[in-house]
C-alpha cells in the first residue's frame, strides 16, 4: 500500500526577481527512493532546499505554496505544515546530506555521529551514546572500518567514508525523510556504488529523496523519478515506466542524453 | 652562447643578487637591534631584577617586579574587555554584513584603529580617570582595550568568512538553531584564527607606552588593585631611560630585553598556531 | 542490487522452459494415451500461463535494460533472454497445435502405430531440456550439441512424411488423419529448430560469438 510521506502543492520559489520553481506539485511515497533529476540549473537543488527550509536562508528569496510532512508515529499519521512549523523541528525530521561531504572538523568521528544531539545541547548517557553511534555506523557500513578510530577527527577519512559518516549523522536524528543533494558527484566510482548500495538498504527505515543529474544513478536506485526542467515538473512516475516510456518529449531527450 | 643570451643570463643573476642583498638589509638591521638589546640588557637580568621592587631613588639594586606584574595585569584586563566585545562584534559584522549598521560599525572600527595611541590615552583619561578622580590600572586597561579591539573584530570577521558555507549548512540541516550554529560550530572552527588575532592584539598592546602615561600612570610599588595606578614594562622603560641615573638606565635595557623576549615569544606562538590551523 | 533482478529473470526463463517441456510432453502423451483431459488442460491452462510468462519476462528485460544500461555479459544475457522468451512461447504455441491435432486423432481409429513420432518427440524434448540446462550452467559445449541433433529431427520428419504419403495414396480416407499426423511431426520439427535457437543463444551468452545459421559447424 502506497503511503504518502510528503505532499508538495503548488510550490513557487523566487530568488531576487527570478522564478526558480514554477508551480510544483508532487507526492513522495514512504520508504521509497525518489530521484529528482534534470539538467543543471533546472531547480532540483532549490526544490529540496525548499523541503527542509534551507532555501529561505539565502537572502532575497521568496516561497509560495504548501508542503505537508506526514509523520508516522506508532502506526498513526500526523500531518505537519512544513512552513507553519518551527524550522529547526522540520530540519530534524527531514535530514540532508550535501554534495561535498562536510563532517565537522573540530569533532571526532564519534562526536560527528552524535552532532545532532551535541549541537542541540542534549546530553546522553555514555552507554546510550555508544549504542547510538555503533548502530548508526553499522547502518552505513562504516562500523568495521572506523570502530578503532572513533576518537580521530572526521576529516581523516576518505571522501566516500566521510559521506557515509554524514549519512549516519543524519540518520541519528531518526528523520522521516533524508534529502541527498548529488551525494556522489564528488566521489570516485567505487565509493559511489557503495553509497548507492547503502541507500537501497536504508529505504526500509527512511524515505529517500535524491537529487541527481546522472541518469544512470537515477535508473539504478530509484523507485520513482521526477523530471524537472527550467523550474517546472515535467514528469513524475515509477522509474520503470518513465525510463521505458516517458510521457514528455523533454524527459526522453534528457534520458537519451540529448539535453542536460 | 650568443651575446644576447649571455646578457640575459647576467641580468638574471644581477637582479637576483640585488634582491638578495636588499632583503638581507632589514634582517641584518633586525639582528643588530636584537644583539644590542641583548648585550645591554642581559647583564642586568638576574633573579633579584625579576623578583624585587624598585628601590628608592638613588639606591642601588632592586628590580622591576611591579612592572612585570603590571604589564601582565593590564594585558589581562584589556583582554577581558576586548575579547567578548570584539568576538561578538565580529560575529555581528559577519552575519549582517550588508546592513547599514554593519557598515557604520566597520567604519568606526577602522577609525579607532587609526587613532594615534596617545589620543586613545587621552580618551581613556577623559572617560575613566577624570570621573574616578585618579589614575588607575582600569583606565590603562580601557585604553589598551580600545587599541586591541579593532584587531580582534577584524580577525573574527575574517576568520568566520573563511569558513566554508557547507559547515554552517551541515549544522543547520541537523535542526540546530542559528545562534548555536555560530557558537558551537563556527567559532570553534575559526578559533585558532581568532586566537591568532587576539595574540596579535596582545603583542601590539604589550609595548604601548603613550596611553599608559596618563592613565595607568605607573607605580613604584607592587599593586594588584586595578583601581589604583599601576606600573608596566613600557612605562618603566620610558621612565628609567630618560633618568640621569646610570643604574636606572641599565634597568631600562633589562626591561627592554624582557619586553622583547615576550613579544618575540608571542610572535612565535602566532606562527605556530597559523601552521596548525592549516 | 541488480544481481537479484538478474537471478529472478533467469528463474523466470527456467520456469518458462520447464513449462514448454511439460506442454510438449503432455501433447504427445495425450496423443499416445488418448487422454482428452490433459490435452484440454494444455490448451486452456498451460497456454495462457505461457503467454503470461512471456509478457512478464519481456517487461523485466526491457525495464532492466532501461534502468541499468548493462554491458558485456549482462547485456548478452538480456538480449538472449528476450529471444529465448520469444522462442519458448512459440514452442508452447506449437505444443498447442499438436494438442489440437491430437484431439482430432484420438477420436478416430489409429492410422498407424505411433513409433516415429514418439521417438522424434523424445529427442526434441531432450533438446529443450539440454537447452535449459545449458542456460543454467552456461555450458557452451552442451549448447552446441543441441545444434548438431537438429539434422536428426529433420530426417525423422522426412521419413514420416514419406510414410504418410504412401498411406494417403493407397487409402484416400486416411488423408485427413495423415495430414494431422504430418502436422504433428512438422510442429515437433519446428520445436526442434527453436530448441536449436536456444542452443545458439546460450552459446552467444557464454562465448560472445553468434553461431546462427549453421555456423556452429565452424567451431566444432
Amino acid at each position: 500500500m502506497k503511503e504518502i510521506t510528503l505532499k508538495i502543492e503548488n510550490l513557487n520559489a523566487y530568488y531576487e526577481n527570478n522564478q526558480i520553481l514554477k508551480n510544483i506539485s508532487l507526492d513522495i511515497y514512504r520508504n521509497k527512493i525518489t530521484a529528482i533529476m534534470g539538467p543543471s540549473g533546472c531547480g532540483k537543488t532549490s526544490l529540496i532546499r525548499c523541503i527542509n527550509r534551507m532555501f529561505e536562508l539565502t537572502p532575497k528569496t521568496k516561497i509560495e505554496g504548501k508542503i505537508t510532512l506526514i509523520e508516522k508515529i506508532n502506526g498513526s499519521f500526523k500531518e505537519i505544515n512544513v512552513y507553519s512549523t518551527e524550522s529547526t523541528y522540520i530540519r530534524r525530521k527531514i535530514g540532508m546530506v550535501f554534495q561535498k561531504p562536510n563532517p565537522f572538523p573540530t569533532m571526532s568521528i564519534y562526536e560527528n555521529v552524535l552532532a545532532g544531539f551535541i549541537l542541540n545541547g542534549i546530553k546522553l548517557k555514555k552507554s546510550e551514546a555508544d549504542s547510538i553511534v555503533e548502530d548508526a555506523l553499522r547502518k552505513v557500513a562504516l562500523w568495521d572500518e572506523v570502530k578503532d578510530k572513533l576518537k580521530k577527527r572526521g576529516t581523516f577519512l576518505s571522501g566516500g567514508q566521510q559521506q557515509r559518516l554524514c549519512i549516519a549523522r543524519a540518520l541519528v536524528m531518526k528523520p522521516e525523510i533524508i534529502l541527498l543533494d548529488e551525494p556522489t558527484s564528488a566521489l570516485d566510482p567505487m565509493a559511489t556504488s557503495k553509497i548507492e548500495e547503502l541507500l537501497e538498504n536504508l529505504k526500509s527505515i527512511v524515505t529517500i529523496i535524491i537529487v541527481t543529474h546522472n541518469v544512470g544513478q537515477a535508473g539504478r536506485i530509484s523507485d520513482y523519478v521526477a523530471f524537472l526542467y527550467l523550474g517546472e515538473l515535467l514528469e513524475f512516475g515509477l522509474t520503470d515506466k518513465v525510463f521505458t516510456n516517458p510521457s514528455h518529449k523533454k524527459t526522453e531527450e534528457f534520458l537519451i542524453g540529448k539535453i542536460g | 652562447m650568443t651575446k644576447k643570451l649571455k646578457l640575459r643570463l647576467f641580468k638574471d643573476k644581477f637582479y637576483f643578487i640585488l634582491l638578495l642583498i636588499l632583503s638581507l638589509i632589514p634582517i641584518f638591521l633586525f639582528i643588530l637591534i636584537i644583539i644590542h638589546i641583548i648585550k645591554k640588557g642581559i647583564t642586568v637580568i638576574d633573579w633579584s631584577f625579576l623578583s624585587q621592587l624598585p628601590k628608592p631613588v638613588g639606591e642601588e639594586g632592586g628590580g622591576i617586579l611591579n612592572a612585570i606584574v603590571g604589564t601582565i595585569l593590564l594585558i589581562i584586563l584589556a583582554s577581558i574587555l576586548t575579547i567578548p566585545i570584539g568576538i561578538v562584534t565580529g560575529i555581528f559584522l559577519y552575519e549582517y554584513s550588508n546592513s547599514k549598521l554593519a557598515y557604520i560599525v566597520r567604519i568606526i572600527s577602522e577609525i579607532i584603529q587609526g587613532i594615534p595611541s596617545i589620543v586613545i590615552g587621552i580618551l581613556a583619561y577623559i572617560w575613566v580617570v577624570k570621573p574616578m578622580g585618579h589614575f588607575s590600572g582600569l583606565s590603562g586597561g580601557v585604553a589598551l582595550a580600545l587599541i586591541m579591539l579593532p584587531i580582534v573584530i577584524k580577525t573574527t570577521e575574517e576568520m568566520l568568512k573563511l569558513i566554508p558555507n557547507e559547515l554552517k549548512e551541515a549544522s543547520l540541516a541537523l535542526g540546530t538553531p542559528y545562534y548555536r550554529t555560530i557558537f558551537k560550530v563556527m567559532i570553534p572552527t575559526a578559533i585558532s584564527g581568532i586566537l591568532t588575532g587576539i595574540l596579535t592584539g596582545i603583542a601590539r598592546i604589550a609595548g604601548e607606552t603613550a596611553p599608559l602615561l596618563f592613565t595607568a600612570f605607573g607605580n613604584p610599588f607592587l599593586n594588584f588593585d586595578i583601581f589604583k595606578p599601576i606600573s608596566s614594562l613600557p612605562h618603566i622603560i620610558y621612565l628609567y631611560s630618560i633618568s640621569p641615573f646610570e643604574d636606572w638606565n641599565q634597568k631600562a635595557w633589562g626591561a627592554s630585553f624582557i619586553l622583547l623576549i615576550f613579544v618575540l615569544f608571542l610572535n612565535v606562538l602566532i606562527r605556530i598556531l597559523s601552521v596548525k590551523k592549516k | 542490487m541488480f544481481e537479484d533482478k538478474i537471478n529472478f529473470l533467469k528463474s523466470k526463463i527456467i520456469e518458462m522452459g520447464n513449462l514448454a517441456v511439460h506442454m510438449l510432453e503432455k501433447s504427445i502423451n495425450g496423443l499416445i494415451q488418448k487422454d482428452k483431459n490433459i490435452l484440454l488442460e494444455l490448451i486452456e491452462v498451460d497456454e495462457p500461463k505461457m503467454n503470461e510468462l512471456e509478457v512478464e519476462i519481456d517487461e523485466l528485460c526491457i525495464n532492466f535494460i532501461a534502468r541499468y544500461q548493462p554491458e558485456a555479459s549482462i547485456l548478452r544475457n538480456l538480449a538472449m533472454a528476450l529471444k529465448m522468451n520469444n522462442d519458448l512461447e512459440r514452442i508452447g504455441d506449437m505444443a498447442v497445435n499438436i494438442a489440437q491435432s491430437a484431439l482430432f486423432l484420438i477420436e478416430r481409429p489409429q492410422l498407424k502405430p505411433l513409433i516415429d513420432i514418439p521417438l522424434m518427440a523424445k529427442e526434441t524434448i531432450q533438446m529443450i531440456k539440454d537447452g535449459i540446462e545449458a542456460f543454467i550452467n552456461l555450458d557452451s559445449e552442451l549448447a552446441v550439441s543441441i545444434c548438431q541433433r537438429d539434422d536428426l529431427i529433420d530426417s525423422y520428419r522426412d521419413q514420416i512424411l514419406r510414410e504418410l504419403i504412401t498411406y494417403m495414396i493407397s487409402d484416400p480416407s486416411s488423408i485427413e488423419r495423415a495430414i494431422h499426423l504430418e502436422r504433428i511431426s512438422r510442429n515437433i520439427e519446428r520445436i526442434a529448430d527453436l530448441a536449436t535457437n536456444i542452443g545458439e543463444n546460450v552459446f552467444y551468452i557464454v562465448k560472445g560469438k553468434l553461431i546462427k545459421h549453421g555456423r556452429y559447424k565452424d567451431i566444432l
